[in-house]
């Protein structure tokens, strides 16, 4: 009990609660700006967390990403753009609503589902996160080094167009992350006689290159004409939500199950989600006739899925260090500056700080309510703000942010550097989610390798003799070569129908 | 820019080429097989084979060498991409002979009237959104952002 009240007195102190507040407001509007992602709000939140106390850093990340998660409807109801990836599957049924003078039943649906998905997230997470970290306090090298080979494989093989350049661009990241001295022979690696690389490519000015100079410059050569706003206006987002509730409570609770599920899955998030989620409630749904002509029920189930995967996402990175999406890679990079490492030892030696995360996420999804309110109250204001102005000045902030880490000019040379490769690597179609779980899981998959192998004095067998340890070994083999069997299947059926 | 599949296999395969040169001289943990060049070199053959992978596919598909995307054809589109590289350039090489205020207000002033911001707008909003940067990271978050050529104000 005494754990529980540290943790409540961590986070009902006013400094953290203003930085919940600060963090929401700010998630609220980088999700409501086309072009502007959740993660790229995470990125630019992670120089200001530097110079924070562990749990207020943690706390603005999660209330920042939650909100952004929700907000990013705001602009696809109403503009038909989605303000974040994890939006686009409902957004042409959200603005069929809006066309059809329903805007604030699409906006409201939004809003509340996000909230009680969000919830049913934390409340997962809640319960099965201490449990699973008892069983992970076994784990030795072994069940590591496959535990990570299990992310790293799900990363490239759910959800990628192209499992080849996915591929690469993880091993890209595993190669950056082998850059400099943290490594078993303390061997300076790759530094090309650079001083700042000799401890390794500093995580930050890389993430703040890859996910908001990259996105920068997609704006800069961004093509399409400026939108105009549609001037909707919007009653009581929250009439006739009770209604719904209990009239779609197995789309809610099927969309909050897939999307926990597909969060704790690492390498895929809240996009997927909703993408998945979405698909799920047409083909379950009464009337999936219905679905694309501004009908609530599908953005009932994803709107709940896309929020219930940011909780979700947590569960293995808090209990294992292994990140369940980008979002949530960001964070264990925060956790480990932070001194707060994520993995079982942090239930046994940090509970109370545990807890604390559990505490800011019930209370983002609940603030999420009259501040997600505001902001659609708000939105034609928001949405108004000119872009042309907004991204220089962010651009001047990423240039700080990444400065402010080691008060060297050398980060904002990163941020360059991994900014205009993500950019040329996603214009050619290489993903760059896996190379940042590439670039963060590195260093502990060649630990837990190196362990192992030392351990087992060269014998692979080893790797598969733990029943955990081989169980998770099978997982990730079947991982692996799941699409060159299919592939194979499939070119033998070919191969059969021709011959008959 | 969309570089031929073939193209980006055939860079990928000399990067991993060179990494495998490199670790040669790796040294090994005293008394153990194994050492510092396993992890990069198992990673370095993997990259190898994804490479020849991607250069077979490449061939098979025999699309043109390089792609510009539609907006490499239009000369504004490209004035903004490489403004945005040259403005930090810029930032790298000046920040510390002009100090932070001067140079972020020169790149937002630069950037602001590429995008089309009047002029009336860009300059009161450049300089206003530099103060309420360097208060945010100079005086709450104690980073020492350069001076430059200002005397210290405060």
């Amino acid at each position: 009990m005494d754990v529980y009240l540290q943790a409540i007195k961590l986070v009902f102190d006013p400094y953290v609660l203003t930085v919940i507040l600060v963090s929401a407001i700010y998630g609220l509007f980088v999700g409501c700006i086309p072009g502007l992602t959740a993660t790229m709000a995470t990125a630019l939140l992670v120089p200001i967390t530097f110079f924070m106390p562990p749990v207020p850093a943690v706390a603005a990340i999660v209330t920042a990403t939650a909100m952004a998660i929700f907000s990013g409807d705001i602009p696809g109801a109403l503009l038909r753009i989605p303000g974040t990836p994890a939006s686009a599957a409902y957004t042409d049924e959200a603005y069929a609503m809006t066309l059809k003078g329903q805007a604030e039943v699409a906006l409201g649906a939004g809003l509340w589902f996000s909230a009680i998905g969000g919830l049913f997230g934390t409340l997962v997470m809640i319960f099965m996160a201490p449990s699973l970290a008892e069983i992970a306090l076994n784990f030795s090298s072994f069940e590591y080094f496959w535990l990570v080979l299990l992310g790293l494989a799900g990363a490239v093989f759910i959800g990628s167009a192209s499992i080849l350049k996915a591929s690469i661009s993880l091993l890209l990241g595993l190669l950056i992350a082998s850059i400099g001295l943290e490594n078993p022979g303390g061997y300076p690696r790759f530094t090309f006689g650079i001083n700042e690389l000799l401890s390794g490519v500093n995580l930050i000015p890389m993430m703040v290159g890859m996910f908001a100079v990259s996105e920068l410059l997609r704006f800069m050569v961004d093509m399409k004409p400026a939108v105009r706003i549609a001037n909707a206006k919007l009653g009581n987002v929250f009439n006739g939500m009770w209604l719904l509730t209990i009239k779609y409570k197995w789309s809610l609770l099927r969309g909050s199950v897939l999307g926990t599920i597909i969060g704790i899955q690492p390498g895929s998030g809240a996009d997927m989600a909703s993408w998945m989620s979405y698909a799920m409630s047409k083909r379950f749904s009464k009337e999936p006739e219905k679905f694309g002509t501004g009908h609530v029920e599908g953005i009932i189930e994803s709107g709940a899925a896309n929020n219930s995967s940011l909780a979700g996402a947590w569960i293995p990175a808090l209990v294992f260090g292994i990140p369940g999406d980008s979002i949530t890679a960001i964070a264990i990079g925060v956790l480990y500056i932070k001194g707060l490492n994520p993995g079982p030892m942090i239930f046994v030696n940090n509970p109370q700080s545990v807890y604390a995360i559990f505490l800011v996420f019930i209370l983002a999804n609940l603030i999420m309510l009259p501040l997600g309110w505001a902001t659609i109250k708000a939105a034609n204001n928001v949405l108004r703000v000119p872009r042309n102005i907004l991204m220089p000045i962010i651009l001047v902030f990423c240039i700080v942010g990444a400065f402010a880490i080691n008060n060297s000019m050398f980060g904002v040379g990163l941020i360059l550097f991994f900014g205009v490769l993500a950019f040329i690597l996603e214009e050619n179609g290489f993903p760059t989610a896996p190379a940042i779980l590439g670039v963060v899981l590195g260093t502990m998959l060649e630990e837990n390798f190196i362990t192992s192998m030392i351990k087992s004095d060269g014998s692979p067998a080893v790797f598969f003799t733990r029943p955990i340890a081989g169980g998770l070994a099978v997982a990730t083999i079947v991982i692996l070569f799941w699409p060159v069997g299919a592939w194979a299947v499939r070119r033998l059926r070919r191969r059969a129908a021709q011959s008959a | 820019m969309k570089l031929n599949d073939t193209v980006w296999g055939g860079l990928l395969l000399a990067l991993s080429l060179a990494i495998l040169w490199n670790i040669r001289t790796f040294p090994q943990i005293p008394g153990q097989s194994i050492g510092p060049a396993a992890f990069p070199g198992l990673l370095a053959v993997a990259l190898a084979g994804c490479a020849i992978a991607l250069i077979v596919r490449g061939l098979r598909a025999e699309h043109a060498r390089l792609v510009f995307g539609d907006w490499m054809r239009s000369r504004h589109h490209v004035g903004n991409f490489l403004l945005t590289v040259a403005v930090l350039l810029f930032y790298i090489f000046a920040a510390d002979v002009l100090g932070f205020l001067v140079t972020a207000t020169l790149i937002l002033l630069a950037m602001f009237l590429k995008l089309g911001v009047r002029v009336k707008v860009a300059l009161p909003v450049a300089i206003g959104a530099v103060f309420f940067i360097h208060i945010v990271f100079y005086k709450l978050l104690r980073v020492s952002l350069p001076w430059g050529i200002l005397p210290i104000l405060y």
